[in-house]
This record gives C-alpha cells, structure tokens and sequence, in this order.
C-alpha cells in the first residue's frame, strides 16, 4: 500500500465505491430505501447521538447518496459533502448553518437568475440580508464588509456569461474579515478548476448540470474544504455552540476539520428536509464517472462555436473566455487552463427580435432553462431565466435584451456550427 | 515526523499494531467527544483503560477509571490523550516514568504540544497529534464514508459484510489526488498563529 497519488480521472470513477459487501455488485447499488434496521438500541442510540458511523433514515444519510459525497469531496480536494436535492437546497442549507436572522452576507452581481431570486426574495424573508458586490471590482467585497457579514458567495465560472471570478482576490477579502468564502463551482466543474486550491472554504454545485452531464436528475451538493476555523470570534454558533437538540454536542470540537459538512447534515438536512433520491444520485454518480471526457469535449466544442460565432457578420459580440480578446481570457488561462467552460453568451446586431429568431430557426440546439447536458442548449435569459429582473439588473448580471446564451453539447461540433450557421443566416 | 500531515501508513501502522489504549481526560458523560471515542475503538477490539482522577470508583462502558498512568500497573501500547494543549506536557512526562514505555502518544483533535512531542519521539516513542482515532480508523476503513466524508481511500476488492463489534481490515489504499492538504495548510497556519 504506497500513497500513490491517483489522477482525476481515477478518482471519477472509483472515489468513493466499492464493491458492495453483502452481493458483490460492482456498481453502486441504488439503495431505495427510506430507513435503516438498527442493530439493537444502543446501535439505535448511538446513530441517533452522532456517536456511531452508520444509516437512520435517508432524509439525513443513504448509502447510494454517501457514495456520491465522497466521490464530490474527493474531485473538489474538500475533507467531506453532503448531497441535497437540488442547487438551491444546497444554498439554504449552507447559509442556515451560517446567518442568524439580522445578518448579511456578501454575493457577486454576476450570479444564476435563480440565485439572485433566492437571495433577494426567499432569504429576505429569513431574515438573511444579501448584500452585492461587483466580481470585476475586488475593492467592492471589502466597502460591503460589515460586522454582520457572515460570509461571501461567488461563482467561478459566473452565469449568464461565462465570465471567470479572481477566486483568490475574494479569498483574501473574506480571510481579512474572517469570514468564509462560498465558491457555486457549477459552471466549471472540478475538472476544470478546483476553488479550494485557491482559497474556498464551501464548495456549492448543482450536480445537474456538468457533474451528473446528461440532463437526467436534479441535485446539488455541499463541499466542507476542512479550512476554516468555526469557533474563532463566536460568529458561528451553530457550529461552536452545544446543540441542544444533540444533548449539547458542539459540532467542531466533535468533527474537526469536517464538521461544517456534519452541521449541514445533521442541523440542515435533517430539519428543513431537502434530500436527495438515490435513484437521482445513482444517475449523477454514473455521469461523473465520464467528467472528465465530457468536459474537455464541451470546452473543445465551446471554443470552436465560439470563434464561428466571433467571425459572423451577424454577431455583434461574443462573451467567452476562452477566446484571446475576451475581458476574463488571462483569468481563464490562470483558474481554468483546460477549457473556459462550455456556457457563454453572445449578442446579435438585430437586438431581441434577432434572438427571439435564432432560438425558433435552431434544429440542434434545444431552447430551455438548464445548462450542462450532452445535448447543445440555447435561451433567451431575458424573458427566461432573468426574467424577474428590472432591466437595469439584467444588464448588470450580463442579460441585457438582445443576450443569446448557449450552453454548448458533446456533439460534433460541425454539426453545431451548421446549425448556428442556417439559423443565422435563414 | 512532521505533525502538520502524517503519511496514512504512519497512522495505519499504529491503528494496525496497538491493542492496549490508556484514555487520559476519558468522560462518563456520553455527549462529549471522549465517551464517543472510547465506545469506538473499544468496539473495534482495543483493550480501552479510562484515565481521569475525578472518577475513580465509576466505571466507563465496564473498564474501571483509574486517577493515572501510574495506576494502571501493565504495560501500555498507546496513550490517548483528551486534554487541551496547555495540558498535554504533564502526561507526556508522567508517561516517560513508565516502564516499559509506551510505544505511542497520541493527542486528540484540536491538542498539539510540539515540544512534548519532541520529547517523546526523543525516548522513541510514536506522535501524533491533533487527530482522532476514532476518525482515522473509520477513515481508513472506509466506514466513516457513510457520513460522506473523503476517507482518501479506493478500494476494488469486495469487503466482508461488517458485522457488530468486529475489526475492519484499514488495509486500503490511500489516494493523496484527493487529499485534503488545503485543509492541513489551514490547520499549520493556525498552530503558527498560536
């Protein structure tokens, strides 16, 4: 047994699996089932106390779910993750354990629609307060510090466009004001870039776009990066305080440099419910285990739709950092050297009406709301995605009207550059 | 040895070779860390001895608290120490009294005393530091996976189906592709600090 240090690709497939001990399946069984038989009741008393290893009820853990948790962990270098049942779910859960009712927390303009709605509308009514800041303009993160600041949440590939986040620079403000920094790598995958290695504490993902890859399941996961230190300053009590409804466990002097994953599975899955089917996290474990086939094959075909797209004399511009003359191409070649990533946005010279006309003439490319399939998206944010946005927020979060975004597929990409080609010049 | 990162095959050989666990600073009280861990290990077959002069006449899951190493009157593979740093020298150095030695100190999650291990590693004792037992064999065995934590294990070959209080075999691979050195780093900067 040497620590040799297996690649990526490895642990795609084998983090996290192996063979089931009762039948042999190699596969990862789907493990359909809503509870546990205890041993006896101490074995009983012991998972209910957090003392024992072991499975209770699959609201608060799963052995099909477990797998893909330390699968996740493992590709994001984090110490531990907990799998929830969407995106969103993840970002719930992950600001419970950190917001008391009156806080703040920091979050860069250039977010999903969907999160800057969660953020602005559903957390408003928590209590939460967000507060915005600009990506491009670092100095913006630290005028929005204040000492109800509980955290800062970014994302690394940013939607709608595609833009790359100066992870780092964030990381520094945050350590600065002590707080952590939440990276939503969704866009970009481990593959392409890993946020704990430039300073991330919490890694947020919505497994159902790149990591599960093929448009099947929802889910979403939590990465705990083991970095940040709970109980300094008292700022996080969920953490660093008994917990009566434990019998006064403190959660970080239990679990160490992993209880944050503990505190989102044991305080937030388990009382605000949003688990994760088994048969959903059977699909995205099968669809990481080609990660890192597909991603490079989405970026290589990102890069080739995007550059057809740069040369055509209908486009007025196109917004992908992996093309030399893009705003984010030196941050793309420092945080994502393999590929910018597969989502980006462009802009036609006939404004809205133009776009409106693109998505009803494309063959190929499927016009809804997700990213990160096999299959070539398209939409329209602005009367989509970003659609509950005043105009002026549109265009700050890079969804102005006459915006096309395009999540680009694992087909050839001859085939999509044709069929951007009819449908351009049709 | 370098304390900020072990070598899973240090902590494997240890986890691998004592059988005899002195548990300083061993709480009856069955929500505190230390009850958690000796109920553990001593059901993966550790012969656990509960070290901890305020409960002397008690005993913890069956093994009778003993006030201090000194009391114990056997020899001892390991010592496992529940105490914060500031009070880790005082049983290093009352371990150093014993004869035979044991063969290894380990202190708990969060304690970190490098001069005392200095010098326990001098006397050629065994250290590690900020880590628990606990953890790391349910690590390495893969068993602490079912709370999704990264055991930075792989494994293709087919485990016995575990049954109540048995050893796991924590003969595992150990992959360092996914390891957790952000959160080693963190943990040094931290000790720096202090």
């Amino acid at each position: 047994m040497s620590d040799r240090l297996p690649g990526f690709s490895t642990l795609a497939v084998h983090a996290g699996a192996q063979p089931d001990p009762t039948t042999g399946a190699r596969a990862t069984p789907i493990y359909q089932t809503t509870s546990f038989v205890f041993n006896d009741a101490d074995h009983a008393a012991s998972l209910f106390g957090l003392q024992a290893f072991g499975n209770i009820y699959t609201r608060i853990g799963n052995p099909t779910n477990a797998v893909l948790e330390e699968r996740v962990a493992a590709l994001e270098g984090g110490t531990a993750a907990l799998a929830v049942a969407s995106g969103h779910a993840a970002q719930v859960v992950v600001l419970q354990q950190l917001l008391q009712p009156g806080d703040e927390f920091i979050a860069a303009r250039k977010l999903y629609g969907g999160s800057i709605n969660q953020f602005t509308h559903a957390f408003k009514s928590f209590g939460w307060n967000v507060v915005w800041a600009d990506p491009d303009d670092i100095a913006s993160f630290e005028r929005a510090v204040t000492p109800r600041t509980k955290a800062i949440f970014i994302e690394s590939i940013a939607n709608p466009a595609g833009s790359i986040t100066d992870i780092e620079a964030i990381s520094t403000v945050a350590r600065k004001a002590g707080v952590p920094l939440i990276v939503d790598n969704t866009l970009a995958s481990p593959y392409l870039i890993r946020p704990i290695d430039h300073g991330a504490d919490i890694v947020v993902h919505s497994l159902t776009k790149f990591l599960g890859g093929h448009g099947n399941s929802l889910g979403g996961i939590i990465v705990d990066a083991g970095t940040f230190d709970w109980s300094a300053g008292g700022k996080y009590p969920m953490l660093s305080e008994p917990r009566p409804e434990y019998h006064g466990i403190r959660i970080q002097e239990t679990f160490g440099n992993f209880a944050f994953a503990i505190a989102c599975r044991v305080l937030g899955l388990r009382d605000l419910g949003p688990a994760l089917s088994p048969f959903n996290a059977f699909m995205i474990l099968t669809g990481i285990e080609t990660l890192p086939l597909r991603m490079q094959k989405h970026c290589d075909n990102a890069k080739a739709v995007a550059e057809f797209l740069a040369g055509h004399p209908a486009v007025a511009s196109v917004n992908y950092a992996g093309l030399p003359s893009d705003k984010y191409h030196q941050l793309a070649r420092k945080y994502a050297p393999k590929g910018a990533g597969a989502v980006f946005t462009f802009s036609l010279k006939g404004g809205y009406d133009a776009g409106v006309s693109l998505v009803s003439k494309l063959q190929l490319f499927s016009h809804l709301a997700n990213v990160g399939d096999t299959r070539s998206l398209v939409i329209h944010p602005a009367s989509t995605t970003h659609s509950q946005l005043d105009d002026a927020a549109k265009t700050k979060s890079g969804a102005g009207p006459d915006v096309v975004r395009l999540s680009i597929g694992i087909e050839d990409k001859e085939d999509l550059i044709a069929d951007l080609e009819q449908a351009l010049s049709a | 040895m370098n304390h900020d990162a072990y070598p899973d095959n240090y902590i494997r050989g240890i986890l691998n070779s004592v059988k005899s666990i002195a548990m300083v600073g061993a709480s009856p009280v069955n929500v505190r860390p230390s009850y958690f861990a000796f109920k553990y290990l001593a059901q993966r077959g550790y012969d656990m001895i509960p070290v901890n002069p305020g409960h002397v006449g008690k005993d913890l899951l069956g093994k009778p608290f003993v006030a201090s190493l000194r009391d114990i009157g056997r020899p001892l593979d390991m010592i496992d120490i529940f105490r914060n740093s500031s009070h880790i020298m005082p049983v290093v150095e009352e371990a150093l009294t014993l004869d035979p030695l044991p063969k290894v100190i380990w202190m708990q999650l969060g304690a970190r005393d490098d001069a005392a291990a200095a010098k326990a590693e001098a006397a050629g004792i065994k250290v590690v530091m900020n880590r628990c037992p606990k953890i790391e064999y349910g690590r390495l065995s893969s068993e602490i996976s079912w709370m999704g934590v990264n055991s930075r294990t792989l494994s293709s070959k087919r485990p016995p189906a575990p049954t109540q209080g048995m050893r796991l075999s924590i003969n595992r691979m150990s992959v360092g592709g996914g390891d957790t050195a952000a959160s080693d780093r963190a943990a040094k900067n931290k000790s720096e600090q202090s």
